[in-house]
């Protein structure tokens, strides 16, 4: 398993690399072109603060209010009833939401529980196999300036229901 | 709809509070979390000056064409409303390859980049297009070969095996994204329906 630390280090560099010595064969100006691209980066840091800010705000009035918590406990039952394990449900839900607390769920869950438990590699697969959707409909969205978002959402979360429920089957299947 | 759900978030959040006796988190996280979110943006700045920088040589170099003709059969598929020889289709593959490989901090820039091309192909529209909802599912349901911070995670709480998890979780994004694409595919021919 070593090579795919291996991997994931050399990765970064060797693309720098391909990239500059292709540059520099095709004559383009690099360092000139680098940052000019760059600067771009700035002007998209800067307008993604109040999409970001706006919408971290709000998730953690939600969360530390209590309501999060609240909603999950609700919506426990039903997740139950679809054969959601009660101590992954609250990830579940949180999953599409919120990317830190899910990390943080994640974490703990394989903290109490062991890396190698059932619950852990759950917790494991399930983090990995879906991303933050709203963090992601706020950025990409926000950088680019979409106001009408379509059915983004509804895809969006869908998709996550479909990543939690593959997750289970996989795992249950596989170390079950 | 997201109106009102931050509505429905922060809103929800402060009634809620009333009755739970949070009023005083509440307040702190508020402030904190606004803090946070500016340290995050700024944060990606490093990623977004660094990756557009690099990508901005690629894209001059013809590196992205390169790319983009290599994958042009199924892409064009996945995003038929997006013309063959657009950069939009080099940025959508190089934010896909970041997030397969686990390069998380290179796939927002070019994901935003490949939003922003997409974008020019509507200039004067504010509204989400087909291609984009597409890009977003596919997103979304996050196509991961190697899922880095989790590994990361069970190293430190000395898993025995670590990387078992990578089987896995490739099923699992594969059933994911493959449904994304086809929900996606099902409200794109129920928005087609309505409008004929």
């Amino acid at each position: 398993m070593q090579w795919l630390t291996t991997v994931s280090t050399w990765m970064i560099p060797l693309i720098i690399l391909l990239v500059l010595v292709v540059g520099t064969v095709k004559q383009v100006p690099t360092y000139e072109t680098f940052v000019e691209g760059g600067k771009e980066g700035i002007k998209m840091a800067v307008s993604l603060i109040p999409f970001l800010l706006g919408m971290m705000v709000a998730i953690a009035i939600f969360r530390a209010s209590g309501a999060m918590e609240a909603v999950v406990g609700l919506f426990s039952p039903l997740l139950q009833l679809v054969g959601v394990p009660s101590d992954i449900v609250p990830l579940a839900l949180v999953r599409p939401i919120s990317g830190t607390a899910a990390l943080g769920m994640t974490t703990e869950i394989i903290g109490t529980h062991g890396p190698d438990s059932f619950l852990g590699r759950l917790a494991s697969t399930m983090q990995g196999s879906t991303d933050t959707t709203l963090y992601i409909i706020t950025v990409y969205f926000g950088a680019v300036g979409i106001k009408r978002m379509g059915d983004a959402l509804k895809v969006g979360l869908i998709a996550d229901f479909i990543g939690i429920i593959a997750s289970i089957i996989v795992v249950s299947i596989v170390f079950g | 709809m997201v109106n009102l759900i931050w509505v429905f978030m922060a809103a929800g959040g402060i009634v809620f509070a009333m009755f739970n006796g949070t009023m005083a988190e509440v307040n702190e996280e508020l402030f904190q979390t606004a803090d946070d979110a500016v340290m995050l943006s700024i944060s990606l700045m490093s990623v977004l000056v660094f990756w557009l920088g690099l990508m901005r040589i690629a894209e001059k170099a013809g590196l992205l064409e390169i790319l983009a003709r290599f994958f042009r059969p199924l892409i064009r598929r996945l995003f038929p409303d997006i013309p063959d020889d657009h950069p939009a289709m080099g940025y959508i593959l190089s934010n896909i390859s970041a997030n397969l490989f686990g390069l998380g901090n290179a796939a927002t820039p070019m994901g935003i980049k490949a939003m922003e091309e997409m974008k020019k192909l509507q200039p004067d529209s504010d509204e989400a297009s087909r291609s984009m909802i597409t890009f977003l599912a596919i997103n979304t349901s996050s196509v991961t070969l190697i899922p880095t911070t989790v590994i990361a995670i069970r190293m430190k709480y000395e898993s025995i095996a670590p990387t078992e998890i990578v089987a896995t979780t490739i099923v699992a994004t594969l059933i994911s994204t493959f449904g994304a694409i086809m929900v996606d595919r099902f409200f794109y021919s129920l928005r087609e329906r309505r409008i004929k």
